[in-house]
């Protein structure tokens, strides 16, 4: 569980900041210039993949790009480094079950 | 790719814009030679000045002038005329084998951006990859609530993320003690930090004290601890620790005195030290050597950084532990060193110019001998029990590691083709070092002698159509189909 400094989070701030995106087709907010694995940590989610060796749940673990713990599923994209990618309006998040799918 | 006359696309090119990378790119580029500076993240700094142009966190303190420093280096780079390309993933540095005619041997640079792979021809490659954080693998260690403490720091310098429920630190090195700090400025909740500092490290530490002493920055690394031990719960002495929870850390269970003691926790914040991030300069062919002082792999360089490959050097933290003051000054030199190589400065301008450089790198490496000495992880935490997991992503345990040796595999690259162990995406990255102590303990040699993972390009995964999109000559075509 992660929130945001109150500094950061005053109300006008935080409007003109603010991205809709969605995490498994569920509406969420980030906030500009934060990572997909951020925004996922932000909005209570810890556990982003199950393994494709044994199913255990995974979340980000280094979010600076060596670990490949933070990989989701990004506007049908598999296996993206959900760190290492900028939120964006509209963007289509998804938890990943095992590998990446072929054609996704 | 194999035009017998290849167009040289800049005389540098330097990876990584942490403080090694953007020093070097802004001196050398300000000589007058051609650079580009390339990196996987979308703003400059790396990680120790991540999100510097940009943080949401604008109270200076929170972050403290170590931190803001960074800035400073940004100037110097935009006035430089080098050019900077974010948002690139170099995933291989080599030299083909065809010599141009005038005897030059430019080295490629295969990247990746905007989801497009490319080749890139130059002279000379500085790499300034910087660190992660040493592999810390204990019981639980995978589950989803455990992060690194420099993955905690990043969350908060980019997005101003603290954790908000039951939050504990553990482990040991400076790093552990700025972030508390960090979060005690900007008023986030721990629980507790559970010291895993050895307590014989201190007899060891002991006769490197002087050195220290003479540190600058050992004032303000003091004032930082004393101010987190007088403000936060600190429990020393913790000499075992496991991760519990089903699906999602709950607890953390830690041994103080031969006694275990549960906390609940919703965040795990890990951290040992960090290591060299030299997985291009190993799959560039860059020799290496086994630091037993700082308990890691580090690429051999001389004085200037250049390593065992020729038009190849490396900057930084990436060819050894010494921080961020130190890589920037390691970062001019090889700058200084490369145009000198292009025959663009003499060796006596190169060695005047150097004087003020070295001497600075010198002082920023006061005192570094103790900090390593002091924060030599546990041998429990280098060297897990069987049942702890030490390669995330193919998910093998140390006691799969110990039964392969036990059959007869002596090193890293054997462990791989035995058990898959370092196999996965992270290709080593997490699991390296522990694999190599694991096996070294296990036969009773030193990691020297049992080596690290020989590694490949791509050192980042790249998909085949990524690959299959670049360029080709018809001698490239031509190779493909009469076979």
């Amino acid at each position: 569980m992660f929130r945001r400094l109150p500094e950061i989070e005053t109300a006008a701030n935080a409007a003109a900041q603010a991205i809709s995106f969605t995490i498994d087709g569920r509406p969420a907010s980030a906030r500009a210039g934060d990572s997909v694995a951020a925004a996922l940590l932000a909005n209570g989610i810890t556990a982003c993949r199950n393994t494709p060796v044994s199913g255990a749940a995974r979340g980000p673990y280094c979010m600076m790009g060596v670990c490949f713990d933070c990989l989701v599923t990004i506007d049908g994209t598999g296996n993206r480094q959900g760190c290492q990618v900028r939120v964006a309006p509209g963007m289509a998040v998804e938890t990943q079950n095992g590998k990446r799918e072929v054609e996704r | 790719m194999s035009a017998p006359n290849p167009k040289v696309d800049f005389d540098i090119a330097v990876v990584g814009s942490g403080p090694a990378g953007l020093a070097a790119a802004a001196l050398a580029a300000s000589k007058g030679a051609s650079v580009v500076l390339l990196d996987e993240q979308a703003e400059p700094g790396g990680q120790i000045y991540r999100a510097v142009t940009e943080t949401p966190v604008r109270d200076r303190k929170v972050l403290g002038p170590d931190y803001w420093h960074g800035a400073e280096l940004l100037g110097p780079l935009r006035d430089s005329g080098a050019v900077h390309w974010p948002g690139t993933t170099v995933w291989s540095v080599a030299r083909p084998r065809e010599d141009a005619p005038d005897g030059h041997r430019p080295l490629q640079i295969g990247l990746s951006r905007n989801g497009a792979a490319a080749m890139l021809t130059v002279r000379h490659v500085i790499l300034a990859t910087g660190a992660l954080e040493r592999p810390f693998p204990i019981p639980g260690w995978t589950l989803p609530g455990v992060l690194g403490a420099g993955a905690a720091q990043v969350l908060l310098k980019t997005s101003g993320l603290v954790p908000a429920g039951a939050t504990v630190m553990a482990g040991s090195g400076p790093l552990l003690w700025l972030l508390a700090w960090q979060y005690l400025q900007a008023g986030a909740r721990i629980d507790a930090i559970l010291d895993t500092t050895p307590k014989e490290n201190w007899r060891a530490a002991l006769p490197l004290l002087p050195g220290f002493l003479r540190s600058p920055y050992l004032g303000k690394g003091m004032k930082l601890m004393l101010d987190v031990r007088r403000k936060l719960t600190v429990i020393g002495n913790v000499t075992a620790l496991r991760a519990e929870g089903d699906g999602a850390l709950k607890s953390v269970v830690y041994t103080r005195n031969g006694t275990e003691h549960r906390l609940p926790a919703d965040t795990l914040l890990l951290h040992q030290g960090v290591v060299p991030n030299l997985n291009l300069a190993n799959a560039t062919g860059c020799a290496q050597r086994w630091d037993g002082q700082q308990r890691c792999w580090r690429p051999t360089t001389d004085a200037w950084g250049a390593t065992s490959v020729e038009g190849v050097s490396l900057a930084g933290d990436g060819a050894g532990i010494g921080g961020a003051r130190a890589a920037e000054e390691a970062g001019r030199l090889a700058a200084l060193d490369a145009l000198h190589r292009l025959g663009r400065i003499g060796r006596e301008q190169r060695d005047q110019a150097a004087a003020p450089f070295r001497a600075a790198l010198d002082r920023a490496l006061t005192g570094r001998a103790f900090l390593d000495t002091l924060y030599t992880p546990a041998e429990a935490f280098r060297v897990p029990a069987d049942d702890t997991i030490v390669c995330r992503c193919e998910e093998i345990t140390a006691g799969a590691v110990r039964e392969a040796v036990r059959l007869g595999c002596s090193g890293p690259n054997q462990a791989k083709s035995f058990l898959r162990c370092g196999m996965g995406p992270c290709q080593g990255r997490l699991c390296g070092p522990t694999v190599t102590e694991v096996i070294a303990a296990e036969r009773g040699v030193s990691p020297a002698e049992v080596g690290y993972y020989r590694l490949r390009p791509p050192v980042k995964p790249i998909t085949l159509a990524e690959l299959a999109a670049l360029p080709k000559t018809d001698a490239d075509i031509d190779a493909v189909f009469k076979h």
